[in-house]
């Protein structure tokens, strides 16, 4: 085990990697250490530097729609902040605290961004890497660089800032974050239909999602999964759950909804969820709290929204559950087991890729953790890792590849 | 522009231009000067350079073919889609290769159970539209060439459009690329899915202005026609007041499909010239179009009416026809013809600032268009604080252009100073690769060039575009730090 250190600045965080990259330490980046068990491990003896102390807002602007803060700020500290205003971030990011932990852990913006990600609303609105302006960060030389800006039409130069989103921290440090942020919908509903099959769900959820009635929400939920919902016309379904999303104003959201259902009526009994319902409902999509908690391996596949139900077939998952009009699925498997993996990918081909959030640590290490890339894109990704940190000592193997072993 | 443009290699061109015709067709590699005449520049036509062989390959194949010979030769290439590109991307490089995506104009596949479209990097924006629009679609960015420019140039220049502040830049709505990098290696980034498998390859191949590798195919999503679309023509006797509107809008939570401004010398300048019926005193106008369902776009007509009345608006008119509609668009895509009647060139510059220092920033260009004795021309795409100011000059009149040049880079460093950026649409190209010091430090662009070094160690492809220096990859791949030489950090430890 090695030392933890706290940097305050991001001054002393330059100079930290400065050293470690000199004497050639690795380092773990940790802001509140809530998800490091997403992902793979760092591999070997490390160094751990948390990052919470590197904390707090630089400024909010919310007539600007923008924010820019450091990576230690606590994620509900930033949701606070922008609720406070009638703002929100619209990516809707993960508590992965449920999947990884059974509990709720949020963790810091800083982890939050560098897992990348989105919840329900990626559909429509993108995901953390499309609301990141631009950022601070010290690469793995141990300098202190920025890309970007706070403007949302930026063309200038690489989007260095946007890489970063989703490297889980392998190619350098964030030390400030800006984000375009978005009001908060006036209204929230949810119309619900109940019993449909994988198959016949993805095609009311691609019927929605081709109409002019903007749902920012297309999951569904089988029999069991939806039993789990603390939503009692959810869990008293009885039945499997396909749930359409509509926000905004109140004249609008009622509208689209009348729209909506008379769209879909061909397809099964109906319900409508309003306000603190909805809003619990989507939490439990996009924290997949509604897989059981006792499942031993659970898969996040990202797949073309038609490709959806046959997948989940030749999956045979114990659990499933699907957002993003079909596009998101998350699978469970009671007991874990390598093949398991095998057969999912061999399924998923070239159409998506299948990452393991949870399983058990002997499982971890033998499958990959991570889709592996065709041969040229990973040793692209292994170069470009190597132009950030040529001495591999970001959070090596964070994303699966020891630090430019595939390097040509 | 004094940025350094990299030495042409001493290549026999004939060599390389006869390994060409071994695999591609021969009419496909022209090398005949009058027919290599229009490609020598792109729409930025203040510098032009004749390149010296112009290739049109027809397959990803034989674009591999073709990077695999330049880098045997160690020739330079640039790729070019449409030459719509208003900041010098597809500038050719002296001696170096012209690559045309010319003949990649095929739609491969229109999904709707998936919401996209596969294309060939030379179909046109528009043309992607067209393709999808009996079907009740669309595709979202829409910049102002969009009948001309390419999906590919899109993607290389991550192109914008007026409908960016509800839709965003192409960077937000492409799934997927297939490119050839200058190994001759074809590369399948992303695709139908919405998340990347690894790093976000994405977000730097699109934006990438032809330095990464060249595109051969692009998948995007399309999205279904908003129920209804109308817009707000409001006046104001002040810019100011226009500026306070806009930021009230959005402080409100209202995001406009489109919204833009035009000062008054704009107003009159399109008045002039097609007559779409503006306000005939007012200082600025703003047009504030709203999409989507038929009651919300109703509801935010009236929330945005109050909005503007409460912020000193001289007069408000909200469309009830499509018509009426398009006709208050109608002086806002004629403001750059309308300039070119006043003066017979005009230099468009695209610096993006804050939305909340509009007005000292259009004071302070007022102030330096006076200094410089060039008349300007303001319009822009304020919700998202894209300026386009259109400064008007005589290029047949000595030292007039290189003083539009001037005064346009005093207008991008006063974007720089308040917050902005250089370029919000247009991208850097050789136009304003100069300026990126303005904007970033050595550390910086270093840092930018190495992801360049990932894909193209040698640097062979869209040489001299974007950045000021040219470093070596060895050079910039080095680490200057030697072991022990550092202090141990003064941190706390635990």
């Amino acid at each position: 085990m090695g030392s933890t250190y706290k940097p305050s600045d991001e001054r002393q965080l330059a100079e930290l990697v400065t050293w470690a990259a000199a004497e050639g330490r690795p380092l773990e980046l940790t802001g509140a250490g809530t998800k490091r068990a997403l992902g793979c491990a760092v591999i070997g003896e490390t160094d751990r530097v948390d990052l919470s102390g590197v904390a707090g807002v630089a400024f909010y602007e919310p007539e600007e729609l923008v924010m820019s803060v450091r990576p230690g700020t606590p994620l509900d500290e930033v949701e606070r902040l922008l609720a406070e205003r009638g703002q929100m971030l619209a990516f809707e990011p993960p508590d992965w605290g449920w999947i990884l932990s059974g509990q709720s852990a949020p963790g810091t913006i800083g982890g939050t961004v560098s897992v990348g990600g989105a919840g329900p609303r990626r559909y429509r609105a993108g995901a953390a890497r499309d609301f990141v302006l631009g950022a601070h960060g010290v690469s793995g030389r141990g300098e202190l660089f920025k890309s970007g800006g706070r403007v949302v039409k930026n063309v200038t130069g690489y989007d260095l800032h946007k890489l970063m989103t989703g490297a889980y921290g392998t190619l350098g440090v964030f030390t400030e974050i800006t984000m375009k942020v978005l009001p908060t919908p006036e209204k929230t509903y949810t119309l619900l239909i109940f019993g449909l099959s994988a198959e016949r769900a993805v095609a009311a959820l691609g019927d929605a999602a081709r109409s002019p009635f903007e749902p920012s929400g297309l999951a569904h939920l089988p029999r069991a999964e939806a039993a789990r919902s603390q939503v009692s016309y959810v869990h008293g379904a009885g039945a499997a759950v396909t749930a359409v999303r509509v926000e905004g104003p109140e004249v609008s959201v009622k509208h689209r909804m009348g729209e909506l259902r008379a769209l879909l009526a061909g397809y099964g009994q109906m319900e409508e969820l309003h306000s603190s319902n909805s809003l619990r409902l989507w939490h439990e999509i996009r924290d997949a709290w509604l897989l059981p908690s006792e499942v031993e391996a659970v898969w996040r596949v990202s797949v073309p929204p038609s490709a959806g139900p046959a997948l989940v077939e030749a999956a045979a998952p114990d659990s499933w559950m699907m957002d993003w009009a079909g596009g998101l699925l998350w699978l469970g498997y009671d007991v874990a087991s390598a093949e398991q993996g095998a057969r999912l990918r061999a399924a998923v081909g070239q159409a998506g890729h299948a990452m393991l959030v949870r399983a058990p640590r002997a499982l971890k290490a033998q499958t990959p953790v991570f889709q592996p890339q065709d041969d040229a894109l990973a040793r692209l990704s292994a170069r470009l890792r190597q132009g950030f940190d040529p001495a591999g000592i970001l959070n090596p193997g964070r994303m699966g590849d020891p630090a430019g072993a595939k390097a040509a | 522009m004094n940025a350094p443009t990299p030495e042409p290699q001493a290549a026999d061109l004939e060599t390389l231009a006869a390994r060409f015709r071994e695999v591609l067709p021969a009419e496909c590699v022209v090398t005949d000067a009058v027919a290599r005449r229009p490609f020598e520049t792109d729409a930025q036509t203040m510098h032009r350079q004749m390149p010296g062989i112009v290739v049109l390959p027809q397959d990803t194949a034989q674009v591999a073919q073709v990077l695999k010979l330049c880098k045997e030769f160690g020739v330079p290439v640039v790729p070019r889609g449409a030459g719509t590109g208003l900041s010098g991307g597809a500038t050719p490089v002296p001696g170096g290769v012209l690559l045309a995506l010319t003949k990649f104009t095929r739609i491969l596949d229109i999904d709707y159970a998936n919401r996209c479209v596969v294309a060939q990097p030379g179909v046109t924006n528009l043309g992607i539209t067209r393709a999808v629009e009996d079907d009740g679609f669309y595709y979202a960015p829409d910049p102002s060439s969009q009948i001309a420019c390419t999906i590919g140039g899109n993607v290389a220049q991550n192109s914008g459009g007026v409908h960016c502040l509800k839709y965003g830049l192409t960077v937000n709505n492409v799934l997927g690329v297939e490119l050839v990098t200058m190994d001759g290696e074809i590369l399948r980034i992303g695709g139908k899915q919405l998340d990347p498998a690894g790093y976000d390859l994405l977000s730097i191949v699109t934006g990438s202005e032809g330095l990464l590798g060249v595109i051969t195919e692009v998948t995007v999503r399309i999205l279904p026609r908003p129920e209804t679309v109308r817009a707000l023509l409001i006046s104001f006797d002040s810019i100011e007041a226009g500026g306070a509107c806009v930021a009230d809008i959005i402080g409100s939570g209202i995001i406009p499909a489109g919204l833009e401004m035009m000062d008054r010398f704009t107003i009159d300048a399109v008045e002039e010239y097609c007559a779409p019926g503006y306000p005939e005193d007012a200082a600025a106008i703003l047009i504030c179009e709203l999409d989507g369902p038929a009651a919300e776009v109703d509801h935010l007509i009236g929330e945005v009416s109050t909005i503007a009345e409460r912020n000193g608006a001289t007069g408000v008119r909200a469309s009830t026809s499509e018509e009426e509609r398009l006709k208050f668009w109608m002086g806002r895509k004629a403001a750059f013809p309308a300039a070119a009647k006043i003066k017979p060139d005009y230099y468009v510059l695209d610096g993006t600032i804050p939305r909340n220092k509009l007005a000292p920033v259009l004071q302070r260009i007022g102030e330096l268009s006076a200094a410089s004795g060039l008349t300007i021309a303001n319009v822009f795409h304020v919700g998202d604080g894209n300026l386009h100011p259109l400064i008007l000059y005589d290029a047949n009149v000595p030292g007039e252009m290189e003083a539009a040049e001037k005064l346009g880079h005093d207008i991008l460093r006063l974007c720089v100073e308040v917050g902005g950026v250089l370029t919000g649409e247009h991208g850097v190209g050789t136009e304003k690769r100069a300026l990126m010091p303005e904007m970033f430090s050595d550390v910086d662009m270093q840092q930018q060039q190495r992801l360049k070094c990932a894909f193209d160690p040698d640097q062979h492809l869209n040489p001299g575009k974007v950045f000021p220096t040219l470093h070596r990859c060895a050079e910039l791949g080095a680490m200057h730090v030697h072991k022990g030489e550092v202090a141990f950090p003064d941190l706390p430890r635990f």
